[in-house]
This record gives structure tokens, sequence and C-alpha cells, in this order.
């Protein structure tokens, strides 16, 4: 199995957020961070991404949008929260719009709390990812050898 | 056979005409078709068995030139009453004149030197090639074609068989105008040609129809005048009223030359005279393929081919190749403003002839080899599109591009063919950018720096407004897909099939053609042959075409047996699920339409035909004085 | 003979990894120019290889094959320039290898992909006649369209081709994909069109698009050196350097330049392309 590690891209959807934890997903891309340096790349299209990194609780308007993107994305993919938002719904929890978290929606694969979110948990979060997302890739060559 | 060639149709077109029944005319059109098409291959035939020597026929032949005379004037009485019906007398005195005056130079002119009447070389071989198969083709065609056009548009009156005895008229008098060698014949043909033109494109009877019908015939007549004007100039000059003592005449010739050129490109639709041939669209697609594209437009190239050894270098060259050029490039921007797919046909049309018209121009031996060659390919391609359209306008209901979009999936064989001809028209390695390619070289090697620019350029917005409606044929529809009824007859399937067969072959055969066939025929033109592509690089090009071919097969039977996810496509909203439409931020649901670029409002006929018109005019008029001029001074 | 096979060969098997690699330099040089670390020199390779891994998947089935045939094609166009065959045929079969791309990207009918099709119809208009030209010159000033005797004259042909030369550069940045011409395929960071005519594209689909932009980007970089290398063999030496010259100065621009709109992008190539090489046509059409 070859190592795809090194190479995740994300698509960055903004659910219900406050922009806060958006700000600080664009901070990872900045020179401070560079998050490039992993290979990390902001694709903005879920046919081409890797990891679904999702900020903002869901509520009814963007349940489907939410649904939708995670099937338009290639196995093997793997699904960040990030904020207390999109962990949990967060401070908006018991809003009358606010359905809850990210995983009201979609199975969410990593948590990344803070609100907002630092830069380095976030990335921290995504490097955790990638090592699911080698994992999966695996799992399911495994499966297609045994249909084989 | 000659003689027969051109008798056979005529009088066919009287029978046609004279019988209502619409069982009894397809099947003679039928039969009449098949007919021309044995015996243009029977000509070739007994012509290649002879040696493919030139030869020259029916020296005396005093009937003949008779009942030209005649034919002259009846056409020109016709003429005259149709004008006169439809109060636009003032054109009919473009026949008047010239015809009066040929027919008094028959008479009472000076004795000129006797002439062969007919005759038969490499060129006019092809000719007769191109207008028997590929006419005869296209009659096969409009039997079935006719019967659904009709079934489409209840409000035309039916008259078909005024429709096919025009047809049959043009295919006889096309042949007689490639193969005349006495420039009086070819007159007459000329002018036949131009009114079955007229006759075909007034078929509707509708006011608009009129209209147009009557802008190619002042158009077209002019260009007789032209001619006629320069065929008695050359006749009361020099005593000679033959078509090779024409060329081989000298600066004797040159302001008959120029006036015959300038006929050329009136009947080549050629900038300014471009408004005659879009107007012609209106006729049914028949004789738009026909007369409008394969054919009758070719008689100006024709002609120039003729003339390219005398035209070498000269002014008129320069004019003709400049005209032609500049009519290439400045259509293909025209035809990328159009949606109709006629009138993209119709504008690359007159695109292509002014690229065969500049090759003719410059007048070099592997210029004139390219042209050549663009004409065979321009010729069966081009057949081939027109009839697509016309009769996936039957079964659509449109010709629009727009509404083609998806055609692959509602009618596979009409999109198909469409792409094939289309892909013939510009993709590498057919036959038409071969030829473009060694027009480039040829006119490289002639120093003609205008018209490298103009090829260049053209190149580029031609590949534009083929490719996009290349596009629109594949892209898959969204939503409910209409169904379409194919009521295509058998008869144009078989018009259709023949012509791809026809163009596969040619390109397959490219180097086979052109040593056994093109090379020869610029050789006897100018003493040797200039191939402009050596066959070692035509047969790459062949072995490219396999590969072309080839991978998109291979590839596509592949991709059938790997498993590949469907999902729907992404539209930075929620995608409704068949792709068609996605849900808005208010909830409601957003229909996806996909349309080409145009740029009608940059490149709009309305925007770009009259300053373009009044260059070329402006440019032509000057060129003409100053070689007119230049002569009698 | 014997060389040119050779070459071909190479072209054939080292073309994705000089591309690749080619391509590593450029980000690294675009986040050094960033004050950023920027990735490794071979993430272009990791990118490859994942996608190579990943689920293959498309809005249409046809797309795959378009694609594969894109890829053939663009491959056939390199092997045949370095095999020393005509240039104007390597070009003309690349342009039918670019109709294909074309293909792949509108047959699906999604949105966002027919929009970057469309485009990338217009920047083949825009970047076509340069093309056609520089043949011409090469033609012009060595008296062949082979590239095996363009490569082999006495002197570089850009002796003669100066125009033609910063002609090509300048469409070069067109071919690219480098901004401020990047309106169709709205590469990472712009995403105005999501990614333009790549957006259905996914997976295998995405790599081999990616490989298929290596081999081309070899080739015209190859195309490049061919104004250049000429019979004596330190030309070669010359050569690679102005090859890596152009090709910093590419992304330089890239990152350097906003984006225009396709309408500047059109005139402002057709305008360049006149000036240049239009007036080099002429005044070597003068001299010969």
């Amino acid at each position: 199995m070859a190592n795809i590690t090194r190479s995740p891209w994300l698509l960055h959807y903004d659910g219900s957020s406050c922009n806060g934890c958006d700000i600080e997903v664009l901070a990872c891309l900045t020179p401070v961070y560079d998050a490039e340096r992993f290979g990390i790349i902001n694709t903005g299209d879920p046919m081409q991404a890797d990891i679904f990194l999702i900020t903002g609780g869901v509520n009814e308007q963007n349940m489907p949008v939410v649904k939708q993107l995670y099937e338009q994305m290639p196995e093997p993919k793997v699904v960040v929260a990030v904020g207390v938002c999109a962990c949990t719904g967060g401070v908006f929890k018991d809003c009358y719009n606010i359905i809850g978290g990210a995983d009201v929606a979609i199975p969410v694969d990593i948590y990344v709390p803070g609100c907002a979110a630092r830069p380095q948990a976030i990335i921290d979060g995504i490097v955790k990812a990638v090592a699911l997302f080698q994992e999966r890739a695996q799992k399911s060559e495994k499966e297609v050898d045994k249909v084989g | 056979m000659v003689p027969f060639l051109i008798i056979f149709p005529l009088v066919l077109a009287v029978l046609l005409y004279l019988i209502k029944a619409p069982k009894v005319l397809n099947i003679l059109s039928l039969i009449g078709g098949v007919t021309v098409i044995a015996g243009v291959i029977y000509l070739t035939i007994s012509w290649v068995m002879g040696g493919c020597k030139k030869t020259l026929l029916y020296g005396d032949a005093e009937i003949a030139d008779h009942a030209i005379l005649i034919g002259e004037l009846v056409l020109m009485v016709f003429v005259t009453v149709v004008c006169i019906i439809n109060k636009r007398a003032i054109i009919s005195l473009l026949s008047i004149i010239p015809t009066l005056a040929i027919a008094a130079f028959e008479l009472f002119g000076p004795k000129t030197e006797a002439v062969e009447n007919i005759n038969l070389d490499y060129l006019s071989i092809l000719m007769c090639d191109i207008v028997g198969i590929i006419g005869s083709l296209i009659v096969i065609y409009a039997v079935g074609y006719m019967q659904g056009y009709h079934e489409h548009h209840k409000d035309v009156p039916d008259r078909r068989n005024y429709f096919f005895s025009m047809l049959f008229v043009f295919l006889g008098s096309m042949i007689g105008l490639v193969t005349s060698e006495s420039l009086l014949w070819m007159v007459f043909f000329w002018e036949m040609t131009s009114v079955c033109s007229f006759m075909l494109i007034k078929y509707t009877n509708e006011e608009q129809a009129i209209i147009n019908a009557f802008r190619a015939l002042w158009m077209n007549l002019l260009g007789g005048t032209a001619m006629i004007a320069g065929i008695i100039y050359f006749g009361y000059t020099e005593g000679m009223v033959g078509l090779h003592q024409l060329v081989d005449s000298g600066s004797a010739g040159t302001i008959a030359i120029a006036l015959l050129a300038f006929a050329a490109l009136t009947k080549s639709a050629q900038l300014p005279f471009t408004p005659w041939l879009l107007g012609a669209m209106i006729a049914p697609t028949p004789s738009s393929a026909l007369l409008h594209s394969a054919t009758m437009v070719k008689a100006g190239v024709y002609l120039l081919l003729r003339l390219a050894p005398a035209m070498s270098g000269t002014t008129i060259g320069i004019m003709i190749s400049l005209v032609g050029g500049f009519t290439f490039l400045a259509t293909s921007f025209m035809a990328i403003a159009q949606s109709d797919g006629k009138s993209v046909l119709a504008l690359s049309t007159v695109s292509n002839l002014g690229l065969m018209v500049a090759c003719a121009g410059v007048g070099t031996k592997e210029t004139v080899w390219a042209g050549v060659f663009l004409m065979i390919f321009h010729a069966i391609s081009k057949s081939l599109l027109f009839q697509d359209v016309g009769s996936t306008e039957n079964s659509l209901h449109s010709r629009d591009i727009e509404d083609m979009n998806g055609l692959l999936y509602k009618l596979p064989k009409h999109a198909a063919y469409m792409f094939i001809g289309i892909a013939g028209m510009f993709l590498a390695p057919f036959g038409m950018l071969i030829s473009k390619w060694s027009a480039l070289k040829a006119s490289v090697d002639g120093g003609d720096i205008l018209l490298v620019l103009f090829i260049c350029f053209g190149s580029a917005t031609t590949a534009l407004y083929w490719t996009k409606w290349m596009g629109k044929l594949i892209a898959h529809p969204h939503g409910e897909v209409k169904e379409v009824k194919d009521v295509t007859k058998l008869s144009e399937m078989l018009s259709m099939t023949i012509h791809v067969v026809m163009m596969i072959a040619v390109c397959a055969l490219f180097p086979m053609v052109s040593s056994t066939y093109v090379n020869p025929l610029v050789a006897s033109m100018f003493g040797e042959s200039g191939q402009v592509l050596s066959n070692a690089v035509l047969i790459i090009l062949v072995s490219i075409i396999l590969v072309v071919f080839a991978v998109p097969l291979l590839a596509y039977y592949n991709s059938k047996q790997q498993d590949i996810t469907v999902k729907s496509s992404y539209m930075a909203g929620v995608n409704v699920g068949d792709n068609s439409a996605f849900t808005d931020s208010f909830g409601e649901d957003k229909e996806v339409v996909m349309s080409n670029y145009y740029f009608s409002d940059r490149l709009g006929l309305d925007k770009t035909m009259f300053p373009l018109q009044m260059c070329t005019t402006a440019a032509i008029v000057i060129m003409l004085i100053i070689i007119i001029g230049g002569a009698l001074v | 003979m014997k060389i040119s096979i050779i070459l071909a060969i190479c072209y054939l098997v080292l073309a994705p990894f000089i591309g690749g690699l080619l391509e590593g330099i450029d980000r690294k040089l675009s986040a050094r120019m960033q004050r950023r670390v920027g990735p490794p020199v071979l993430q272009p390779f990791y990118d490859v290889i994942k996608l190579f891994n990943k689920e293959n998947q498309v809005v249409y089935k046809s797309q795959s094959w378009l694609i594969v045939t894109y890829f053939v094609l663009m491959v056939l166009t390199g092997v045949m320039f370095f095999a020393g065959f005509d240039l104007l045929m390597c070009f003309f079969v690349m342009s039918t290898s670019a109709t294909f791309l074309y293909f792949a990207a509108c047959v699906t009918g999604s949105p966002y992909s027919t929009i970057g099709g469309h485009r990338e119809l217009l920047q083949m208009t825009a970047y076509e006649p340069a093309v056609l030209l520089a043949c011409v010159g090469f033609y012009l000033a060595t008296g062949s369209f082979d590239v095996i005797t363009i490569a082999t004259a006495n002197t570089s042909a850009i002796k003669y081709l100066p125009g033609f030369f910063i002609a090509f550069v300048f469409i070069l940045t067109i071919k690219m994909r480098k901004s401020p011409f990047d309106t169709s395929a709205s590469h990472h960071p712009h995403q105005e069109l999501v990614k333009g005519l790549t957006t259905e594209f996914s997976g295998k689909n995405l790599a081999l698009f990616q490989v298929s932009e290596w081999y081309e980007n070899v080739f015209l970089l190859g195309v490049v050196g061919l104004f250049i290398i000429n019979s004596k063999p330190v030309s070669i030496i010359v050569t690679l350097v102005v090859v890596f010259l152009t090709f910093f100065l590419e992304v330089l621009i890239d990152n350097s330049n906003g984006r225009m709109k396709w309408q500047q992008m059109l005139k402002i190539t057709w305008i360049v392309t006149i000036v240049t090489a239009g007036v080099n046509t002429v005044v070597l059409m003068f001299i010969n």
C-alpha cells in the first residue's frame, strides 16, 4: 500500500459558524503556520478532497448541503469537525434553528475543540485525520483483495 | 460521354417537371442520380484508360454553338420575365445587356480562332467526379429529405417536381461548366447555374426567400456580366475565345483574366458578396448542400485554379489572394457569433472557399496543390454536414446549435456523423487540416506575409467555432430529456453513410491520391509537381489517423471494464439529484442551463458585415482600376 | 536517427519525473517568494500517488476515456517532438489533445467544468496564432519544419526569431496555466470557478490529467529550448540554462500578477503576437 499521508487535500465547509473558526482555518495557510508544508491544499472541490473540514453547527438549511458534499467526496475520506460548534453545536446548541454538531448529519472522525479553534489545534487535527485516512485506504484495499 | 452527362440531366429535368406523382418522381430521381454517378465513373475510367491525356473534343459543333446561343437568349427572356413579375425589373438589365452583347459578338463580331469546345484533363475530371458523385448523392438524399421537409413544413406548397428538376438542370450545367474549353460555352453554363441557384432559393416563395433569391441573382449576374465583358474584350483584341488560350496569353489577357477572376469572387461568395450565400440558406437543405457548399460555389474556385498559372505573381494574383485570405479570417470571426447550424456551415463554407481562392491567387504549384486538396476534402465533409444538419432538423424541428445539446443521446447516428464531419473540418489529422497546413507552408514559401497571418489567426477562430459545436453535441442533457422521433428516411441515411465512408477513405488514401492524381494535375498545369508535404510525411500522418481513431475506441472499451462510481455534479448548491438544477438558499430549484459563448454583441453579422464589405469593395475597386488601367495604358 | 529515438524514449520515460520535479520546484519557489517554507520538492508525486489510490469518481462515465485520449495524444505530441518530427504536426496533435480535454470537461454538462471548458477554448484561440507563427518562424529561419533539422542548425534560431521567442514565452503563461492567464483550470488558490474544467475530475482521472500536464510542460519547455539549441555541443548547456530561466520567469509572473479576465487575455495575447511575431515575420521575409 502506497503512503498517501503526505497529500491531504481539504474541503472546507462553513456551516453556521460565526466565522471565527473559518478565519483560523485560513490562518493555517498563511506563512506563519504554512500548512502546505504537509502537502495540505484547500481545494474547494468535493470531488478532489480527502478531508472534509467543517466549521459551525448544522441547521435545517445546510443539512442537505453537508450530506451531499460528504457524498460527493471519493473514498477514502475523513471528516474533521473544527470548533466547538461543529463538535456539539456549542453556544448555539439550544437555538431554535440549530440541530447540533456536524455529527448529526455525517459521521465525524476527528473533533477539534476550541472557540475559536487555534491553528495549531486545527493542523494537529488534520495530521490525526491523515493517519486515519491511510488506515482507511489500507482497509478498503484489503476488502478489495478479499472480494477479488 | 460528356454530352450525355450534360444533356441527360437536362432532359430528365424536363421530364421530372411534368410529373406530379411523388412516387414516380422519387424513383426517377433515384434512377437519374445513379445514372449520373455511373456516367462520371465511366467517364473517369475511360479517360484514365486512355492514359490520362488532356483531351480536347468537339471542335466543330456548329449546331451546339447555335443551341447555346438560343439557350442564352431563352435564359435572358426568362430572367427578364421573372424580374418583371416580381417588380425588380432593374435586375434584368444585368442579364439583358450582357446577353445581347455576347449574342452580337457571336453573330457579328470578328471571326475568332476555332477552339475545341470540350476539354478533359485532370482538373475537369476531378470536378466532374465531385459534381457527379457528391451531387448525385445529394439528389438521392433529397428524395428522402423533401418528403420529411413537407411533413414538417405544412405551410410550404409541395413543388417537388420543380425542385428535383432544378437539381438536375444544375447537375447538367455544372458538368458543362467544368468541361467547357470554349469560354462562350462556359459563360452560358455559368449563367445557368446562377439561375438554378436563384430558382432553388426561391423555392418556398415566401417573402424573405424571394428577397434572398434576388440578392443572389443580382450578385451572380454581376459576376456573369464581368465575365462576359472579359470574354468579349479578349475576343475582340486577340481573336480567341479558348480558356487555355486565355491562360497562355500572357499580358495580353490581363484585363480578361481580371474580369473573370472578379466573376469567380462573386460565385464563390467572397467578401463583399458573402450575403448572397448566407441568404441562400433559406432554401431546403439539399440545395444548400449541393449548390451553396459542395459544388456550385466551387465553380469560382475551379475557374481561379484554371487561371492560377496566369495570375501567379501579378497584381491580379495579389488582389485575389488578399481578398480570399481576408475572407477566410473575417468570415471565421462571423461564424463564431452564429448559433444557427446552417449559418455556421454557410460562413465556414465562405471561409474555406476564401482559403482556396487565396491558394489559387498565389498561384504557385504548391498552393494549387493545397487548393485542390482543400477542394476535395471540403466538398465531402461540408456536403455531409449540410445533409446531417438538414435531416437533424427534420427530426428535431430545430437546427439551432443550442438545441443540439446532447444530440448524441437523442439522435446518436446523426450526432456521430456530424461529429466526424466537424472533425474532418479542422482536427488533426484529417484532410482539411493537412491541406491548411500545406497552404500555410506554401504561402510562407511564396513570401506572402499577410496570407500567413490570415491563416494563423483564422485557424484559431475556426477551431473555436467548430469545437464549441462539438462540445454541444456530446454534452449530457439534464432533467427530462424529450424523446426525439427519428424521421430520417433510408435514402438520407444511405447518402450520409457513403459520405462518411468516402471521407475516411480519402483521408486514409491521402498519399495515394496525392501521388496518383493531384501531383499529375499540378504537373499538367505547371510542368512539374509541387507536392508540399512529402509522401513520407503523409504516411506518418495517415498512421496518426489510426492512432487518433484507435485511442478513443480502446480507451472507451477499457473504461467499460473499470469500476467507476457515478456521482452527481458539483454546483455550489444542493444538486437536486439529476444534475438538472440546484436548490438555492430560499429552497427553490434553480435550473442549470449551459450555453456557448457567441459574442454576438461584437461579432454579430449586423455589426461586422457592412464595414468589412465596404473595406473589401474599396480594395477590389482600387485594385481593378489599377489592373485594368495599367493594362490599357 | 538513433539519437532521436533515444530522446523520444527518454521523453516517454523521464518526462513525468522531470515535469513533476519542475512542479515541485515551482511550488517550493512560489512558497519561498511568499516567505513560506513550502511543501517538499517531491510533493507533486505524493499527490499523484494518492490520487491513483483514491476512488475513481465521475459524473458521466465517458469522462474517463476522453481523459485517457487526452493523455495519450499529449504523450504522442511530445514523443513526436523529441523524435524530431515535423513541428507543425506536433502542435496540431497537441491541439487535438486539448480538444479532447475540452470534451472531457463539457461532456458532463455541469456548470463549473463547462465554463472552465469554454475558457479553455478561448485560451486555445488566444495561443494558437502565436504557436503557428512560431512554427512559421522556425521554418523561415532554418528552411525546415523538422525539429531535427532545426535543432542541428549551425546557428541558434533565436538569432532570427527574437520576436517569436517573446510571443512564445508569452503564451507559455497560458499553456502552463499560470496567473494572470489561468482562467480555465482556476488553480489553487484562485477557485472562482471552483476548479474550472477539472472540477468533475477526481481520483485516477485527475491524476492522469496531472501527469499529462507534466508531459505537456516538458514538451513546451522543449520548444523553448529549440529556439536556443544548435549543432554545437556547448549550446546544450546554454539551452538548459535558458529553459530553466524561462521556467523561473513563469513562476515569477505567476506569483506577481493578479488574474485577468479572459477578454483581456485574448486581446493582450493577440496584440503581443501581432506586434512581436508579426513584425519578426515581416523582417524575416524581407531578409529572405
